[in-house]
């Protein structure tokens, strides 16, 4: 239950190595209601925590249908396939917020569970994308 | 960095200092780009001079540190908000109701101390969000349910403080109803247990709500006389299968009727669940065609819309609800209840789905109606609804309680409904919600966002809302900070006798008034506006 940075960077220094196996051994894209299995990549681990509910697959989960109007297949809804996510990006909307989406506050994504779920996200993909997408200019 | 109003600098350093050797540096945060975090996302205020915000945040890990960092509030008398999750969005998010104040962020207290799988309960921490408490009982395969409200996100403890629900049975939708002995810390720092824990070793804390004497646990909800470090709560054993069902009725004058045979069945222990009366013709959101039909209030408004509903096949009325136990059981009631609803023309009860528990995990997502099954989700957390829509950045919602009488509550909407056009304000929802025992609440989500003229429109069609319904002896069960003092002055029998009666308690228990000044239209002396 309990998240400390300090635990969660040591548990991210073991897991490096178990990474590859965990990884095969679970779906690419994050469920919402079955606990995180031990040996979860720390960033999907968070993602799957505090992002999935919003940004899983399936019905039920408002970040991924709002973009789905968004994007309209121009982008995939699910964050987890994109391949255009910039670090600066992701920090940004987990800090900022977005419309319905509220800031997330460091008692809930610490800064070294945000750089995880950034390295997850932006992890080398194949292909990546030619325009990496932006932040918005300026919100108040 | 910013002092709490009337607290010299060098004293709020000070008490940083302390507070720092208390919690950990790390946990306790001054910085602009910090503080931003606590802004109530959806604040009617937003962005404007009376918008509610933090001066400091201290975020404890133990009750031990809740104990002293108050003690160094109440020595130096700095106003402190203490939060949950912090999800309380559309009733003030993580913003204190009294600008300036230090929010004591609760969110690293998330242990789960128990579930007793034998006596269905659970005593938890604040920070212990519904999601945090689905899966740890998923984990252990106990067969128990939770209860959750639509944010997932949310924490038992905060929830139920603000009087929260949710849709499963009663009483464990009504999440402070369901509560059983909390553990409190005053404002001077002293611990106390309500219930069976004030008996030292105590073996029924979770069991027996009343212990020996008054029970004090209502003072601590909606109010701010201590900080809630633990709470326990009944939950439901989990059913053998659930039905869901949908009850229909045709006509726009079949409304009082479904509403008072749907809340005889409640009343009769038939329907247990939450359940909502909605139309897609009389609710919210409504396309162009619709607004201008509901707009025109001549003889011709009626027949119009019946026929909107044929040509769109559309059920002028529906209710949602489901069912649990023993599968025999349950159809046995299912048929007193289809031979109720039925004795209104042309009406009728759809089953749309039977589960049996548990669900298979590959069975989850798919859910259907996952509030009413106990499964966490953030579902209405929509911010794009349509293609080329408005986008949707948060709400206030307008919450009367009305009483359970189809012919009142029909009133009520069509009243409700004519202030939001005189307003220009579309809001989600105006359902008739079935959401606490015994009291129907209507919900209208009023839209607030970022551009200061909309709010300002949304806050004086809210405040006229509030207006016609206290003028009518309805008011709201919950509110938004911005008019708490507005929502608490309609409770005002006999010249404000239990305002007064708060205001004694808040002086006697916290003389300084540095819990949660404001929240509820409760002040400290200092700060009351009327002495
Ligand atoms: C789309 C949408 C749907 C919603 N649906 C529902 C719904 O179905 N049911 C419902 O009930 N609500 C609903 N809400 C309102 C709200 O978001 C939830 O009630 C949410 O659970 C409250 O946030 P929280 O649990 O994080 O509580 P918090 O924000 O942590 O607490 C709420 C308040 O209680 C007090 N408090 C909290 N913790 C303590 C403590 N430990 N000691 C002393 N005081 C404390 C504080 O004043 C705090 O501001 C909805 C909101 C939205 C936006």
């Amino acid at each position: 239950m309990k998240s400390r940075p300090g635990r969660l960077a040591c548990a991210a220094a073991q897991l490096i190595l178990l990474l590859g196996v965990a990884q095969a051994a679970q779906p690419t894209i994050s469920w919402t209601w079955l606990p995180v299995p031990a040996g979860t990549d720390p960033g999907k681990a968070a993602f799957m925590r505090a992002c999935a509910v919003c940004h899983g697959d399936g019905p039920d989960h408002p970040g991924t249908s709002s973009l789905q109007i968004k994007y309209e297949g121009k982008l995939p809804a699910l964050l987890e396939q994109r391949t255009d996510l910039t670090p600066d990006l992701v920090r940004y909307y987990v800090r900022n917020g977005f419309a319905m989406m509220p800031r997330f506050r460091k008692t809930e994504l610490s800064d070294a569970e945000v750089d995880a779920i950034v390295n997850y996200l932006t992890r080398v993909r194949p292909e990546p994308a030619a325009h990496p997408a932006q932040p918005p200019a300026s919100r108040q | 960095m910013k002092a709490p109003p009337g607290i010299a600098p060098a004293r709020f350093e000070q008490a940083l200092r302390k507070w720092r050797g208390i919690v950990g540096a790390d946990w306790v945060f001054t910085s602009a780009q910090d503080l931003d975090a606590y802004r109530d996302s959806y604040s009617p205020l937003y962005g404007e001079v009376t918008e509610r915000v933090a001066s400091a945040v201290v975020a404890p890990d133990s009750v031990e540190q809740v104990q002293e960092v108050l003690r160094v509030a109440h020595a130096a008398r700095i106003p402190l908000y203490a939060i949950s999750t912090g999800k309380n969005l559309t009733y003030g998010g993580s913003a204190p109701a009294y600008s300036g104040s230090v929010i004591l962020d609760l969110k690293r207290m998330n242990r789960i101390l128990e579930v007793s799988e034998r006596n269905a309960f659970a005593l938890v921490e604040p920070g212990v969000s519904y999601f945090d408490l689905y899966r740890h009982i998923r984990e252990r395969g106990l067969k128990l349910w939770i209860d959750c409200p639509d944010p997932g996100w949310g924490s038992l403890v905060g929830n139920s403080l603000d009087h929260g629900a949710g849709y499963t049975s009663a009483p464990f939708r009504d999440h402070f109803e369901a509560r059983c002995g909390m553990e409190v810390v005053l404002a001077d720092g002293q611990l106390l247990r309500t219930g069976m824990g004030a008996l030292p070793n105590s073996k029924t804390w979770q069991q027996f709500r009343y212990g020996m004497g008054p029970m004090v646990d209502g003072l601590f909800a909606q109010s701010n006389f201590g900080v809630v470090t633990k709470m326990g709560f009944w939950l439901m054993p989990q059913p053998e299968c659930a039905l869901l069902l949908t009850a229909e009725a045709g006509r726009h004058d079949d409304g009082p009727a479904f509403i008072d045979a749907l809340a005889q069945l409640g009343y009769e222990g038939l329907i247990t669940s939450q359940l909502f009366v909605e139309s897609p013709v009389m609710g919210f959101p409504m396309g162009p065609e619709l607004a201008r039909l509901r707009a025109d209030w001549s003889e011709r408004r009626v027949p119009a819309l019946e026929d909107y509903a044929r040509r769109n096949g559309l059920v002028f009325w529906s209710a949602p609800f489901a069912m649990y136990g023993h599968e025999d059981v349950v159809r046995t009631q299912l048929a007193h209840i289809r031979r109720r609803i039925e004795q209104i023309p042309g009406a009728r009860v759809r089953e749309t789905a039977c589960l049996r528990f548990p669900l298979a995990d590959d069975q989850l997502a798919a859910a259907p109606d996952k509030a009413r099954l106990g499964i966490p989700s953030l579902s209405y957390f929509v911010s794009r609804f349509a293609p080329g829509a408005p986008l949707f950045e948060g709400h206030i919602d307008f919450s009367p309680v009305v009483p359970l009488d189809g012919q009142t509550l029909r009133e009520a909407q069509d009243l409700f409904d004519r202030i939001c056009q005189e307003h220009g304000i579309a809001p989600l929802g105006g359902r008739v919600l079935l959401y606490h025992l015994r009291a129907a609440c209507l919900i209208y989500a009023v839209p607030v966002g970022r551009d200061p003229q909309a709010n300002a429109r949304a806050r004086a069609g809210f405040a006229r809302l509030m207006e016609v319904a206290a003028a009518r002896g309805w008011g709201e069960y919950r509110i938004h900070p911005a008019f708490m003092d507005k929502g608490i002055g309609y409770y005002n029998y006999n010249d404000g006798a239990l305002l007064r009666f708060h205001e004694r308690l808040k002086d006697a228990v916290d003389p300084h008034g540095i819990l949660s000044a404001g929240r509820y239209g409760i002040w400290p002396r200092h700060l009351r506006k009327h002495v």
